[in-house]
């Protein structure tokens, strides 16, 4: 039961960076991205083919997994700069199924469905699979802890400041002497990178990727997070995807209580409990769990 | 002109086949608070999202204190001086009154991304200094009170002068007032009149779109006036009230 507990804590980790990454993207600089799935598959495997392929150390994996989501996330966001709205999600929507179909069949490269197993986890060997969930849950934990430390530092910096009236009105905020081409492709690539650092956690601590892990469900599950807890707001970032994985991991000890529930009945009611939460959240707190709250100026 | 400070010349826009602009041409002398008025659909809004880089224009040139400013993107036309306001008040509805006025000043080392996360010290003092900016800015505008607010909890009067602060921030040389006075009460009207009168005073040069000619007239020398996206004249306030070719402009050729 400790385990499982873990081994769910360091699930929630992982989310709460996708939540973080998608808080830059959109909280703060109001590109929308639907293709949260498609970084989180390029971290993953980015991290899980140099370490498994190239037999890179864990910690260069890692480094490698951020660098090329940021990277993709430059590529995309240079790409689409005057793209707003539903187009700018059309196109982020399609860049995550690519990168999945990608998966699905360069096999060369990817290994395709059957997914690349025996990815190297810190110090598997020498712990028992206890310890090495304590040890996860403990490294993403405090992956969390730095990344909501780095992204609150960036909200409340004058680059935040800008970015915010970027998300609030491009236009006026090019008159006020920003260049927004650049912010955008950078604030793009900062949460891209965290995308990126979701997906090589992820895949370093289950030790298997494949193309099915990195369905669009999981944005749609990401994108409930941030709006639950609050977008634009750090800590309801953290808070929304912790809560997200309460309610999935939660509604397995409600499906019991139903006798004679077959397992896709159970399924379709975990989407139904994630639903009500959601619309019951956004009834009584439409700005989420914690709102988006100007920072405090510098006092003089 | 030797005092010119904006020149503007052969200014050409279509929207879809309509002609906005067709050879618009206009001068803002230094020092003073030139309008520019015209019937709806003139032109004069055209005119100001290309001067601001806003909406490039298709051919034409523009000059402003001695440089070639054609085609810049907007950050930089803002950062040599020229800044403009918008006339429907375009805020940042999530940012403070005072974030507002921060955004617009300029040289924030924290607005660097790797200083903003890495050494966000090294900005404090800059950042200080534009407090210092925007609470004088604040107390020229009436509008100290309320430097805590959210901009999108701001009076209509409030946030029309909320958009000459943000202006002024920057430390311009020449502001584009979009309507600075549309849809506010007379009064209140009278008051931003005055301040922009007095920030004249301080050596700020103006060019002002507006519809209000109780403004205009008491505001505005020299008046431009625009019809089918081109200048038809200028003068004082009274020459072109005199002017029969105005008057057929706003009311129709009589028969």
């Amino acid at each position: 039961m400790l385990s499982y507990l873990l081994a769910t804590l360091t699930f929630a980790g992982v989310y709460a960076l996708l939540a973080l990454g998608l808080n830059v993207i959109w909280g703060m600089a109001g590109m929308i991205n639907l293709g949260l799935a498609g970084f989180f598959a390029l971290g993953a495997y980015a991290s899980a083919l140099a370490t498994v392929a190239l037999g890179l150390p864990i910690a260069l994996g890692i480094v490698i997994a951020i660098a090329a989501a940021a990277l993709a996330g430059a590529l995309l966001s240079r790409l689409t700069l005057n793209l707003r709205g539903d187009y700018l999600a059309i196109v982020t929507l399609g860049f995550g199924e690519v990168i999945r179909l990608i998966a699905a069949n360069e096999i060369w490269l990817t290994n395709g469905s059957d997914g690349i197993p025996g990815i190297p986890g810190p110090f598997r060997g020498a712990l028992t699979p206890l310890q090495f969930n304590a040890l996860s849950c403990g490294l993403l934990l405090l992956a969390v802890a730095l990344a909501w430390f780095l992204t609150e530092r960036l909200r409340r910096s004058p680059y935040g400041r800008a970015l915010r009236a970027i998300r609030d009105d491009e236009t006026a905020a090019a008159v006020a002497g920003k260049p927004v081409r650049l912010y955008k492709v950078q604030a793009f690539a900062i949460g891209a990178g965290l995308l990126g650092l979701a997906g090589a956690a992820y895949a370093h601590f289950t030790s298997y990727v494949a193309p099915d892990i990195f369905r669009p469900l999981l944005t749609i599950y990401i994108f409930l997070a941030l709006t639950a807890g609050g977008t634009g707001n750090t800590s309801g970032a953290v808070l929304g995807a912790f809560l997200v994985i309460v309610i999935l991991e939660g509604s397995r000890f409600i499906e019991p209580m139903f006798h004679g529930m077959s397992g896709a009945q159970g399924a379709a009611l975990r989407e139904i409990i994630i639903g009500s939460v959601l619309i019951f959240v956004m009834r009584i707190r439409p700005e989420g769990l914690l709102a988006e709250r100007p920072p405090k100026p510098v006092e003089p | 002109m030797p005092n010119t400070l904006l020149s503007a010349s052969g200014l050409e826009r279509s929207f879809y086949g309509v002609r906005a602009l067709n050879g618009a041409a206009l001068d803002v002398r230094a020092g003073t608070i030139t309008g520019l008025i015209g019937p709806n659909g003139a032109g004069k809004t055209t005119v100001f999202n290309c001067l601001s880089g806003v909406i490039p224009c298709e051919a034409g040139q523009i000059l402003f204190d001695g440089a070639d400013i054609t085609g810049l993107r907007p950050e930089q036309i803002s950062q040599l001086g020229l800044v403009r306001t918008f006339q429907i008040a375009r805020g940042f509805p999530k940012l403070t009154v005072l974030e507002t006025l921060l955004l617009h000043g300029d040289g924030q080392p924290g607005e660097n991304v790797l200083t903003a996360v890495f050494t966000p010290g090294r900005s404090r003092a800059r950042e200080r200094d534009l407090i210092d900016r925007a609470r004088e800015v604040a107390e020229q505008l009436n509008l100290t009170g309320v430097l805590e607010n959210m901009s999108s909890d701001l009076s209509g009067g409030q946030k029309k002068l909320l958009e000459i602060g943000r202006a002024l921030m920057g430390r311009p040389k020449l502001i584009l007032l979009d309507e600075p006075v549309a849809g506010v009460n007379p009064a209140l009207a009278g008051e931003i009149a005055e301040r922009i009168a007095a920030l004249r005073e301080t050596g700020l040069t103006f060019l002002i779109v507006e519809h209000d000619m109780d403004i205009v007239a008491r505001l505005c020398d020299p008046v431009i006036v625009m019809a089918a996206g081109a200048r038809l004249t200028e003068g004082t306030f009274d020459e072109i009230v005199a002017d029969r070719r105005v008057q057929d402009a706003y009311l129709g050729q009589r028969a």
